[in-house]
């Protein structure tokens, strides 16, 4: 199984403890990691401002870079349900991407729904409260979890992935799904809304007690870790591979 | 009416300087989509419901036409006058001529956002014709000559300290006295005065019948009711899209307005109009406006699906952190934002980008409009129609040759690592991501291609 890693432009640039974790949890399973050079931004920023030119552009690069692996896998449920869901809207009839499209997947979707892992490759001790952070794109658009606003049975990806982890225990925010105000441009776009919003969003998930607020999207936790780093709060984001692999009590 | 030259992001930014007042209408709004959730929560088949009422209206749009002919048809049978409307301002003239022609003084209205699309209220003020609106919120908002800025709850950006000093100034309430039930009590005698000495009443349509030809008004406040009672003369007002095929289809849409909008199980009034009372007349305009482009457009025709009832304004993050008269066009929120820049890009542009794409409007619409894609798909409109701002699209086209060119991106990335620790922090300070008390990441000593690279190297 040749397994392709997708890493975001700004992980890459950001956040690389965050991919590094990624490689080496698909490693400690056994999966022969690649990590094509080639690759850029997958586009979303583009679309999501109307650059339907670029962003088709991109999306034809990103096929033709990712099309020859097994899988494809990344560690952000944004970019990833971006390639997944919206490059319909420019490259639909692509056959190269319609039989790439559904062996794309997020990290905490391809853990369970391809390895079906029930353990995780070395044991994690993490003694700590932590606070979920429900993305809106994984949530929404993925199905990392049952959305607050549909009337389905409720379940959660990042939470039954977190029952592997010893010693943790793991909470839900008031408003358990609200959109933590990153939003991409939008963030810069509508800076005071932006902020306005996720300094709700890290007060709601401080007053669950947490010391971490644990997602599966780094821009949310960048632009959260902005505010928190800001004000000066002792809550800190971690991505949740960082606590598969157990690197996440280190700080 | 509206100023159209509002822009999201400054107009936000302004309200959100009084951030007590902000969170205030933050928590009184999220409050309304808790009821929301508590409603539908109670009813096992509401994806079901959702589901059926995105079908019926879908099949309706397919054939409006015919439904449309069917309801003139039927509603002719029942001896009512119906008219069609290409515009606003044929609606507003039909509306004035019918008036003019009875000689009316006063006109009562119940609420209705077609009416407000239109600008109806200061078209009839021109010609000499009183307007009273009735529902409290939209008589509040008239009062204080501005806009509602909620589709369901006009006036919900005020307090109660506020409604009070502005019945006080106009209808001499005692100064200082807040009491919600005192201030309803005044706001209904005020309007019982004019209920009784109006010649005439105006209502909106939340439903029109295709198979009976009568039309659908629910209120909470039976106002509606006492307009159309009173007064010789009802004229009901609605878009073309307000259509349902049949009578038995009604129920769907009746138990996911009400719980949808306000979560409650229905409106307190939900009263079906078929004729005229003996002696009486009754009028129904039949409103285009722009609602036959929006239904020739592949990426934006599933809006015309909307029931008005609200709930995407209720969850939407962004509006209830920056209210709905931050929203250049008449109708705030998600709807109002593929709407109106589904009438005017040029000038409802910036509407489409009050918006992160939570999605969250989506799952709440009863009627599945995909409204968070279709915001995203009216910025494509904003692109191509050349509204976004110099150095934003600047910025955009570098990213659109970056990310083709992935070794520029690489030397930018690093250029960006290196450079910004050791930028002085009041160089930063004023930046749009640092601005509003936001810091900037901490910045790695290498990418993860790098790291990825050394370590290949290291293992081979």
């Amino acid at each position: 199984m040749k397994v392709a890693l997708f890493i975001p432009c700004f992980v890459n640039e950001l956040y690389p403890h965050v991919a590094m974790a990624t490689a080496e949890l698909l490693e400690g399973y056994g999966v022969d990691i690649h990590y094509p050079l080639a690759q850029s931004c997958c586009g979303q920023p583009l679309s999501n401002n109307g650059d339907s030119q670029g962003a088709c552009d991109a999306a034809r690069r990103f096929t033709g870079i990712f099309k020859d692996y097994d899988y494809v896998v990344s560690p952000s449920g944004s970019c990833t349900a971006h390639v997944k869901h919206h490059y319909p809207w420019y490259i639909a009839d692509n056959a190269d991407y319609q039989a790439l499209q559904p062996r794309i997947y997020e990290i905490v979707e391809f853990l369970q729904d391809v390895l079906k892992v029930e353990k995780l490759p070395k044991p994690v001790y993490f003694p700590h409260t932590v606070s979920i952070h429900q993305s809106c794109h994984g949530l929404r658009e993925l199905g990392h979890a049952a959305p607050s606003e549909l009337m389905i049975p409720y379940h959660s990806r990042l939470e039954r992935i977190l029952q592997l982890v010893d010693g943790i225990e793991v909470k839900q925010p008031e408003r358990r799904d609200e959109c933590c105000g990153f939003g991409g441009t939008f963030s810069v776009d509508e800076p005071e809304v932006s902020v306005a919003m996720g300094e709700d969003r890290v007060a709601q998930h401080e007053a669950t007690g947490a010391q971490f607020i644990v997602g599966a999207d780094p821009s949310c936790l960048m632009h959260m870790g902005g505010i928190i780093r800001h004000r000066c709060r002792p809550i800190r984001p971690l991505h949740i591979v960082e606590i598969l692999t157990g690197r996440g009590g280190a700080a | 009416m509206k100023n159209d030259n509002i822009n999201h992001a400054e107009a936000a930014a302004a309200f959100l300087q009084d951030r007590e007042q902000a969170r205030w209408h933050d928590s009184a709004i999220w409050w309304v989509r808790q009821k929301r959730d508590m409603q539908a929560k109670q009813l096992p088949e509401w994806e079901q419901l959702r589901a059926l009422a995105q079908q019926i209206k879908a099949h309706t749009l397919s054939r409006l036409d015919d439904y449309l002919q069917q309801f003139q048809a039927n509603a002719e049978k029942n001896g009512v006058t119906v008219h069609w409307a290409a515009d606003a301002d044929e609606h507003n003239r039909i509306v004035h001529g019918i008036l003019a022609a009875a000689k009316v003084k006063k006109l009562v209205k119940s609420k209705s956002m077609l009416t407000e699309e239109c600008g109806l209220n200061p078209y009839l003020e021109q010609h000499g014709i009183e307007v009273i609106d009735t529902d409290l919120g939209e008589r509040i908002v008239q009062l204080r000559q501005e806009p509602p800025s909620h589709i369901v709850m006009p006036a919900i950006h005020l307090k109660k300290e506020q409604i009070s000093e502005l019945f006080h100034r106009e209808l001499g309430t005692e100064a200082g006295n807040n009491d919600p039930t005192y201030l309803t009590h005044a706001a209904r005698a005020n309007l019982r005065e004019h209920f009784l000495t109006a010649d005439a009443g105006l209502t909106g349509v939340n439903f029109a019948i295709a198979e009976t030809g009568g039309v659908v008004v629910c209120t909470n406040e039976g106002n509606a009711d006492l307009g159309t009672a009173l007064p010789p003369i009802h004229i009901a007002s609605m878009g073309l899209e307000k259509i349902i095929p049949r009578l038995e289809h009604l129920g769907v849409f009746t138990r996911l307005l009400a719980r949808s909008a306000i979560g409650s199980p229905i409106t307190t009034y939900t009263s079906h109009f078929h004729r005229a009372r003996p002696g009486g007349q009754m009028h129904i305009v039949i409103v285009d406006n722009g609602r036959s482009d929006i239904l020739g457009n592949d990426d934006f025709y599933q809006s015309l699906r909307c029931i008005r009832c609200g709930a995407c304004m209720n969850t939407c993050p962004v509006y209830r952190r920056s209210t709905g008269h931050s929203y250049s066009y008449i109708i705030p929120g998600p709807i109002g934002s593929t709407l109106g820049p589904s009438r005017d890009i040029k000038k409802h542009g910036s509407m489409a980008f009050a918006c992160t794409t939570c999605g969250s409007c989506s799952n709440v619409c009863p009627v599945k409009i995909n409204l968070h894609e279709q915001l995203v798909l009216q910025r494509k409109r904003a692109f191509d129609a050349g509204t976004l701002k110099p150095a934003k699209k600047m910025g955009l086209l570098a990213m659109r040759f970056l990310t083709q060119h992935p070794s520029l991106m690489d030397a930018g990335g690093k250029v960006m690592r290196k450079v910004v620790p050791i930028v002085p922090e009041n160089l930063t300070r004023h930046s749009a991501w640092s601005r509003p008390g936001r810091a900037l990441p901490e910045m790695p000593e290498q990418s993860f291609k790098e790291m990825w690279q050394a370590r290949q190297e290291k293992k081979s």
